[in-house]
């Protein structure tokens, strides 16, 4: 006698792999804007650590 | 005995396995580290000493749709036009193919008009005080 039948395992594997695809159809929106952030810092040259130095360059004006 | 516990364990790994791959997905980071990604971030670096004094200005404004828009050519000197749209297609052109690439980095090219749209809320609520951004359809001065 098998103590952990074939089906339990069968339906673990089911489980885990419609997760996958169920999260994976919808568009990560939080995750996008994470990723958004971090290439505008970069583009814009925005850090929090150096706040003053977009507001001294171009609000001088 | 032994074989129970064997199989005790098989199920402890696959329900393991499933926690690890949920917590994958649910953490959910987006892919932006690929070589073409990273060329189009250093591209658009470079460019945005050229674009922050049209920003500033008020000649060029930020788009709601992820773009950069020529809003007042008369702020830019004659002299100076041609180069300054010359940029700003550029700037266009990197920005279109960093949101394709961003969506096909993850697998998913149909997620293109997405990124899009989230990178055009992100360039406008991050836009520097004075610089003009669209919003519902008007230019707003920050």
């Amino acid at each position: 006698m098998n103590p952990v039948p074939r089906w339990l395992l069968a339906a673990a594997l089911a489980a885990s792999m419609s997760a996958c695809v169920t999260i994976n159809i919808y568009f990560p929106a939080a995750a996008a804007e994470k990723a958004a952030d971090r290439i505008i810092d970069e583009v814009w040259q925005l850090r929090e650590d150096a706040p003053a130095a977009p507001a001294a360059g171009e609000g001088a004006k | 005995m032994k074989f129970f516990s064997g199989s005790v364990r098989r199920v402890g790994v696959l329900l393991g396995g499933l926690v690890l791959a949920l917590a994958a997905h649910a953490q959910g980071n987006l892919e932006i580290d690929t070589p073409a990604v990273s060329a189009l971030r250093q591209s658009m670096q470079q460019r945005h000493a050229q674009l922050a004094p049209l920003y500033g200005s008020g000649a060029a404004g930020i788009a709601a749709d992820g773009t950069v828009a020529l809003r007042d050519a008369a702020k830019v000197p004659l002299a100076a036009r041609a180069q300054a749209n010359a940029a700003i297609a550029a700037e266009n052109a990197d920005r279109a193919a960093l949101y394709r690439e961003i969506a096909r980095a993850n697998g998913h090219p149909e997620w293109e008009a997405e990124v899009r749209r989230t990178f055009a809320q992100r360039w406008v609520e991050r836009a520097q005080p004075g610089w003009w951004v669209q919003q519902g359809g008007s230019w707003v001065r920050k």
